[in-house]
């Protein structure tokens, strides 16, 4: 083994790639500037969004209860809600969106109340869109009102307490600290990202670094180099992995300034819709042990990487074969953000999935150190398997000459 | 010196079963000679070439290259070998110098040294106005220029070249075919293919016709048409492939 000459390709393979334009942009472009843009510009986009329909006067229509105009008064004096005219093709209206509810008064409502006869008050909405929600709401929290003024007006005209139909109170209150309940909405999505951006950062130069190099013809040029085949990979594998890390750190780094920028941002616009998607907080701990758990991945993902498209004979072949990849690693990923999914002894041994599952684990602030060597472990089983795998590929006359 | 003892390469087909695309071919080829190994397309030369390279590995025989065995000792053989044919390309990212001093470098070769070596086959090749020059920006005279240099870095004792003239125009050809005479008088152990009668004619001191997988004929252009009663190359070519 020549740490020499491996030092050499890799150097030479750096070089080169850092003057491919598609190269600079996916390991460096994308992970700058696309995460900042994902976290504020949806983030923003959602939270203005929200802030607006919650600042809309919604449409509603008052159907029947034409006897009972001490209810439809009230009704009309409700503020942030505009009535319209009744018509009857409300279900249509609110379908498409040109009102947000309606509500349907039964007949006799008022005289019904009065007596304390049973009834029913049907609200009218579109049920999953966030407006008409708000409309519906409103209308609801106006006959609950009036409801509950009812019964107290009832309770006192019979001399009873109130505790008689509210004999407790139940009440719900944290006590995690914020980071696991930041941990909890945000913690499967940081690790899913950084395992995406771990396989996509090493894919585009596995791919030009072995196919390409049979694509441009310069693969018979540099076997015809006394350095040994075991180290021109190793010197490839070298600067994959390379692409693969500094990926994951630029992307991780930026999305960690982005947070911290667009908190303030946004807490500015909608206090309570950025609070809680907000609370988040890394600590230098978590990220210094989610790249330790990464780290073997990153390997694991390279070497898999530059043997699979070591196989194909141009740059297409490569994307069409990696392209499926990309689905095979995202639904591990996935999978750990499903709740209920969790740790143990079987999955730390699931590749990718263990990864996603610790990482989920440190943001949120516990720290299975047992699981995290047993995962560290394991990913490096597979890390020097795919290494090997593709040392042995690079021996083969067959691979590196198909035509 | 190239010795080549008996070389057999089979290729796996999917169909056909394992097929010999070279079938135990034997020659030797001296220093401060040219050896013209002559065939159609198909005919075997390149795989021939490329197991004396050590690029594929023979399925049988051996040949001892600059006086190591391929089998045995395959990088050896290549630090001694220059090889050249239109497949070896150059990185396109890489200026002209640089892509010398990557292949001196990978040679084991230390910066002071090479760098004196590449100053002056720079000067000799006249590359120094486009030395900085990335290759894929350049012509394909100075692509040309830019893999000789590439081949001569280390200071090859053997030089194989595959089929070096494809492809490229009457100026390009003639800088190849200066350039082999040039490694003969430097002492260098030449072998180079071609389908192109001329250039045999012209350059080579030894002629091997080699024809599906296997060598037909061997000798000097004289005894060539000494022995099969023919004064034109391509028709003694003729009369060795089709009997």
């Amino acid at each position: 083994m020549s740490l020499r000459n491996i030092g050499i390709v890799y150097r030479k393979e750096l070089i080169d790639s850092l003057r491919d334009r598609r190269t600079v942009i996916s390991m460096i472009v994308v992970p700058i500037f696309v995460m900042p843009l994902l976290t504020i510009g949806i983030g923003g986009v959602l939270v203005s969004q929200v802030g607006r329909a919650m600042d809309e006067v919604p449409k509603v229509m008052i159907l029947g209860g034409h006897d009972s105009p001490n209810v439809r008064k009230q009704l009309s004096e409700l503020k942030r809600v505009s009535i319209v005219p009744e018509k009857p093709d409300y279900a249509e209206e609110i379908s498409n969106k040109q009102i947000r509810a309606a509500v349907d008064i039964p007949e006799g409502f008022d005289a019904k109340l009065a007596a304390g006869e049973p009834m029913t008050v049907k609200i009218y909405m579109y049920e999953g869109e966030i407006k008409s929600g708000f409309g519906a709401d409103r209308l609801q929290k106006f006959f609950r009102d009036l409801r509950d003024r009812t019964v107290q007006q009832n309770l006192r005209e019979r001399q009873l307490p109130e505790s008689i139909i509210q004999p407790f109170d139940i009440r719900e209150q944290n006590v995690a600290p914020p980071e696991k309940v930041g941990g909890a909405v945000l913690g499967g999505l940081v690790p899913y990202f950084v395992i995406l951006l771990c396989l996509t950062g090493a894919m585009y130069p596995a791919m030009d670094l072995t196919a390409g190099e049979k694509e441009r013809g310069t693969i018979e040029t540099i076997l015809c180099s006394p350095v040994s085949r075991t180290h021109l990979v190793l010197g490839k594998f070298l600067m994959v992995l390379t692409a693969s890390v500094a990926t994951a750190v630029l992307s991780l780094s930026s999305m960690a300034l982005s947070f911290g920028a667009g908190k303030k941002l946004l807490l500015g616009v909608a206090q309570g819709a950025a609070d809680s998607a907000m609370q988040i907080t890394i600590s230098g701990k978590a990220v210094a042990s989610i790249f330790l758990v990464v780290f073997p991945l990153a390997v694991f993902f390279s070497a898999a990487l530059l043997a699979i498209s070591l196989f194909a004979k141009s740059f297409k072949e490569a994307q069409s074969y990696l392209s499926p990849l990309m689905i095979v690693v995202v639904l591990p990923a996935v999978a750990a953000m499903i709740p209920g999914v969790d740790l143990n002894a079987k999955l730390a041994l699931v590749p990718v999935l263990n990864t996603s599952l610790v990482a989920k684990e440190i943001i949120a602030g516990t720290y299975h150190w047992n699981y995290i060597a047993i995962i560290f472990a394991s990913s490096s089983v597979y890390a020097a398997a795919a290494i090997a795998v593709a040392v042995k590929l690079f021996q083969r006359e067959d691979v590196l000459f198909r035509t | 010196m190239i010795e080549a003892r008996h070389l057999v390469k089979k290729f796996r087909d999917k169909k056909r079963g394992a097929l010999p695309a070279v079938d135990g071919v034997s020659f030797s080829c001296r220093p401060g000679e040219i050896y013209g190994l002559l065939g159609a397309n198909g005919a075997g030369k390149t795989t021939t070439l490329r197991m004396l390279a050590t690029i594929l590995a023979p399925t049988e025989g051996t040949a001892i290259v600059g006086g190591f065995d391929v089998n045995k000792e395959p990088e050896k053989v290549r630090a001694c070998v220059g090889f050249l044919s239109t497949a070896t390309a150059l990185y396109g990212r890489l200026s002209a110098f640089e892509m010398v001093q990557y292949f001196g470098r990978l040679h084991g070769m230390d910066d002071p040294a090479l760098g004196r070596r590449i100053d002056s086959i720079f000067d000799r090749l006249e590359m120094n106005e486009f030395r900085d020059r990335r290759c894929d920006k350049l012509s394909t005279g100075m692509k040309q220029k830019v893999s000789i240099a590439r081949t001569l870095v280390h200071d090859p004792s053997v030089m194989i070249f595959d089929e070096p003239t494809v492809g490229l125009d009457v100026m390009a050809a003639r800088t190849i075919a200066g350039f082999i005479r040039e490694c003969r008088d430097a002492g260098k152990t030449v072998i180079f293919s071609t389908h192109v009668m001329s250039e045999v004619e012209k350059l080579c001191d030894h002629i091997g016709i080699i024809h599906n997988g296997k060598l037909m004929a061997e000798g000097t252009l004289t005894e060539l048409r000494r022995q099969y009663a023919l004064q034109d190359l391509e028709d003694i070519f003729v009369k060795v492939v089709e009997p």
